[in-house]
């Protein structure tokens, strides 16, 4: 594995030019010339600072000389580098999860590609990923850490309780939810309170229903909101939330409730519901708010298909950006797009890499495993379509998509007002 | 202040004599413009662009603040909470300092009233969020609404239930009627489902099919679901009896004939019917509505819900104000009014309210400025799916230029409105201060 690494990184060199890429790993003792800092500002916070600390002093064995600091702006990182970009002072690096403002910085000239790194980068991940860093034929990110988004996570019990099986497509699935309910334990729950989860589920179902073309064309808003397409994804989502008493809370319950809120419901004993429809993060609260164990406790499934769609991953991810090009900067972004630098990660566990040369053998469980490689490996990969949108549309709670959708919730059958209000949002968002 | 009346007295016209004072001036000059000065100007300019900075658009911004209908929101919302917010803490703080004169514990309750002032509002707003939270489990105000409702309710063991098939129809809330009438000799199959797994008791026995008893009208009441759904409406084997259910006998007119209970394998009889037809229900009496909890974070009540919480966290500095005005009035206007005849009433209405005016107005005012730029309260007490519902200038502020939308063109024009709202409140108290200097 360190042999691919070592290729992957020499590749980069050729083509990065001059000793300053200084290729991770193809030489030793070129690599130690490189100098300087790196500042580095990201969404990271506790276990996962924790982790990418480790990155860092992995990096740091390979290259003494440069210092990287990172700063963790949590949530709040778009205010943080944003505002750090207008006063003409950003930060070395950034990870940001929204590819949208990644183009928003990069229309203010903020940016600077990272095309040194292409060849690693093709090498090591899927087409799909490569697309989505390229704005106006450069290269101006990567996703380092992926997140998995088409997964859904269920209470073992519950479902062998009720006598139901992983849902091969969404007919099994709806069945499956009314089998669930009968026995007592609400199929679906849903952290209405934060949008993101509702964006998530109707890009899943829309990904699946409208396929990749109109997937890509709804994300850059090259066909209206009000399209049949979505109209029809908005009808089967509303098959799940129109289903109110298989919800748990009920909807104006689901609507006040948080993510973890949504998670511990099912997890907690006795279960208030049977599964929580969300991506790869599930675990990680899971693990902090109750005591059971992988497969046997709490398990997961892909989401169900929809016609043809097997092996099709919504997924997000945080990206790396540069706001400058230094010698010392080229070294850790090669770094970070290495075998090595994604490996260093993934070995502590919670975390997912779309870096196809990762093995499997180093996530620390079967379950992280399996859900890093359907990243990976998937046969078609589209970003989170609300993360590639503009904030003001897909990013902010209580607005544009977020707040459209939660009023969906609270009232499924308005599909049509759905659609136009939804419309009406992203034309003023995309202008 | 003071410094700028030095500089009108001395200022002869000797050139040294207007350096000096300048000189003192200098630092809060300085922080001044740096601080306030050039950024309002530069806001006001921010305004006239757009998102990115690049093109000027004139009004555009200020244009977009009143079609937008988040922004109307938050300006309606303003105007209530102007309205209400700053009458309503003057009022409770007046009868809190009028009160508090009274009690002999007065300084305890004054420090009690005035504890939340102690902490941010942020802080207080987090309190308030958790204790307004639906589930009575973990928000206390829906906690204490329980307590009540309980000791109203109560009721059977199961809290949740669905019939199984369309024969059986209505509710938990309101019980089960079995569609078609039944004569003596007949039997009825009563099945529910979506009844939570821990509300059976796991030994619970099989439920059998009833059979049929001349003169008598049998039936069983079961949980119609086993692993893997089962045929609905079918009693089948592994599926459990549901024991204690209350059944009642309802003639046509729905009048109560006859109640029974049912055994622990879910099977009841009535006897001896008679003739004539009558319908099957299993009773409410059966069920417990649980209490669900009020929704105070949701959209209908989260502005009185973050008012509430505002008002908690400023009555008691209303209190201490008007305390302290209250203590100033001079004893002998109260007593000769008392002498000549006036009620307490009369007293408080016509003497001590109208010596405390000054006192009342400074407050009111106060709590104007305060509640025109209130903020963070309302981040920390709405949820994510109600912030549009609670949201006020300030809030639309913030949101528009750092809450992911980044627009500072928009977020610029809000905070220029913002002011523009506040100045004549600001005229008003300037005024009011120079009278009183004067």
């Amino acid at each position: 594995m360190l042999a691919l690494g070592v290729v992957a990184a020499g590749c980069g060199d050729d083509d990065g030019g001059g000793t300053t890429t200084a290729g991770g790993g193809a030489a030793q003792t070129q690599a130690t010339d490189v100098r300087g800092s790196v500042s580095v500002i990201g969404i990271w916070t506790g276990d996962e600072q924790r982790s990418f600390q480790a990155v860092i002093d992995a990096f740091n064995e390979r290259y003494p000389d440069v210092t990287v600091r990172y700063t963790s702006a949590g949530d709040n990182l778009p205010t943080v580098v944003g505002t750090a970009v207008q006063g003409g002072n950003p930060p070395d690096i950034a990870t940001i999860a929204q590819p949208g403002l990644i183009r928003e910085f990069q229309r203010q000239g903020a940016l600077r590609p990272i095309d040194y790194a292409r060849d690693t980068i093709e090498q090591n991940y899927a087409p799909d990923f490569v697309e989505l860093g390229t704005i106006d034929g450069s290269l101006y990110s990567f996703v380092y850490k992926g997140a998995n988004k088409s997964t859904v996570w269920y209470n073992v019990e519950a479902f062998r309780n009720a006598g139901v099986d992983d849902p091969d497509d969404w007919a099994e699935f709806l069945r499956n939810a009314r089998t669930l309910g009968a026995s007592g334990v609400p199929a679906y729950s849903i952290a209405g309170a934060d949008g993101w989860t509702l964006t998530d589920l109707f890009e899943n179902i829309y990904l699946r229903q409208a396929g990749p073309d109109k997937y890509d064309q709804l994300s850059e808003h090259r066909i209206p909101w009000t399209d049949p397409s979505v109209r029809e994804a908005l009808r089967t989502m509303s098959e799940v939330l129109s289903d109110r008493a298989n919800i748990v809370g009920g909807t104006q319950g689901a609507l006040q409730t948080e993510f973890p809120a949504s998670v511990e419901a099912v997890f907690q004993n006795p279960a208030r519901g049977a599964q929580v429809i969300e991506g790869d993060f599930v675990p990680g609260v899971v693990a902090e708010s109750t005591r059971l164990e992988p497969e046997t406790g709490f398990n997961v499934y892909s989401f169900p298909e929809i016609g043809d769609s097997e092996d099709y991953v919504v997924g997000g991810g945080d990206s790396i950006a540069t706001f400058r090009d230094t010698p010392a900067v080229r070294a850790f972004v090669e770094f970070l797009a290495s075998t090595e630098g994604a490996t260093a990660w993934a070995e502590r566990g919670g975390f997912s890499s779309p870096n196809r040369t990762v093995s499997e053998d180093v996530y620390p469980d079967e379950i992280t495993a399996s859900v890093a490689t359907a990243i990976a490996e998937a046969r078609t990969f589209r970003f989170d379509m609300s993360d590639l949108a503009p904030a003001a549309f897909g990013g902010t709670p209580g607005q544009g998509e977020w707040k459209i959708l939660q009023d969906f919730l609270a009232n499924p059958s308005d599909i049509n007002g759905t659609a136009e209000a939804l419309e009406a949002s992203a034309a003023r968002a995309y202008r | 202040m003071e410094a700028a009346t030095v500089t009108r007295r001395r200022g002869g016209g000797r050139g040294r004599a207007r350096l000096v004072p300048l000189l003192f001036l200098a630092p809060a000059l300085i922080f001044l413009v740096v601080w306030v000065i050039y950024p309002t100007i530069w806001t006001i300019g921010r305004s006239f662009f757009d998102r990115d900075g690049g093109t000027f658009v004139w009004f555009d911004n200020y244009q977009e603040i009143f079609t937008t209908d988040t922004l109307l929101t938050a300006i309606r919302n303003n105007v209530i909470w102007v309205a209400v917010v700053p009458a309503l803490v003057t009022a409770i703080g007046l009868i809190f300092a009028v009160l508090t004169e009274r009690v002999r514990w007065s300084t305890a309750f004054k420090t009690a009233v005035f504890m939340p002032m102690a902490i941010s509002l942020f802080a207080a707003g987090v309190i308030w969020r958790i204790m307004d939270e639906k589930d009575p489990a973990q928000g206390t105000v829906n906690a204490v609404i329980k307590v009540f409702d309980d000791a109203f309710g109560g009721g059977g063991a199961v809290t949740a239930a669905q019939s199984s098939t369309p024969q059986l129809t209505g509710s938990i809330s309101s019980g089960f009627v079995l569609r078609t009438p039944l004569r003596a000799g007949d039997t009825a199959v009563l099945g529910l489902t979506a009844i939570p797994p821990d509300e059976i008791p796991r030994d619970a026995p099989d439920a059998q099919q009833p059979s049929a008893e001349a003169g008598a009208i049998t039936g069983t009441v079961w949980r119609d679901f086993k692993p893997g759904g089962g045929r609905p409406g079918v009693v089948e084997p592994g599926e459990q009896g549901i024991g204690g259910a209350t059944l009642e006998l309802r003639d046509n007119g729905g009048g109560v004939v006859a109640t029974t209970s049912s055994e622990p394998d879910g099977s009841f009889a009535f006897d001896d019917v008679g003739s004539g037809q009558f319908r099957v229900a299993i009773a409410s009496s059966t069920f417990t509505t649980p209490f669900e909890g009020v929704s105070w974070l949701g959209e209908k009540l989260i502005t009185p819900a973050v008012m509430i919480a505002y008002i908690w966290v400023w009555a008691g500095f209303a209190m201490v104000i008007i305390a302290a005005g209250l203590s100033a009035i001079s004893r002998e206007v109260l007593e000769a009014a008392r002498t000549d005849g006036a009620t307490e009433w009369q007293v408080f209405r016509r003497v001590t309210v109208p010596m405390l005016a000054p006192v009342l107005s400074v407050v009111f005012i106060t709590m104007i400025i305060n509640v025109l730029k209130v903020f963070d309260i309302i981040l920390s007490v709405a949820p994510q799916s109600s912030q549009d519902d609670a949201n006020v200038i300030a809030l639309a502020m913030w949101r528009t230029s750092f809450g992911g939308v980044n627009d500072f063109g928009l977020g610029s024009a809000i905070a220029v409105f913002l002011f523009l709202l506040v100045i004549p409140v600001l005229a008003l108290n300037i005024r009011r201060f120079k009278r009183e200097e004067g």
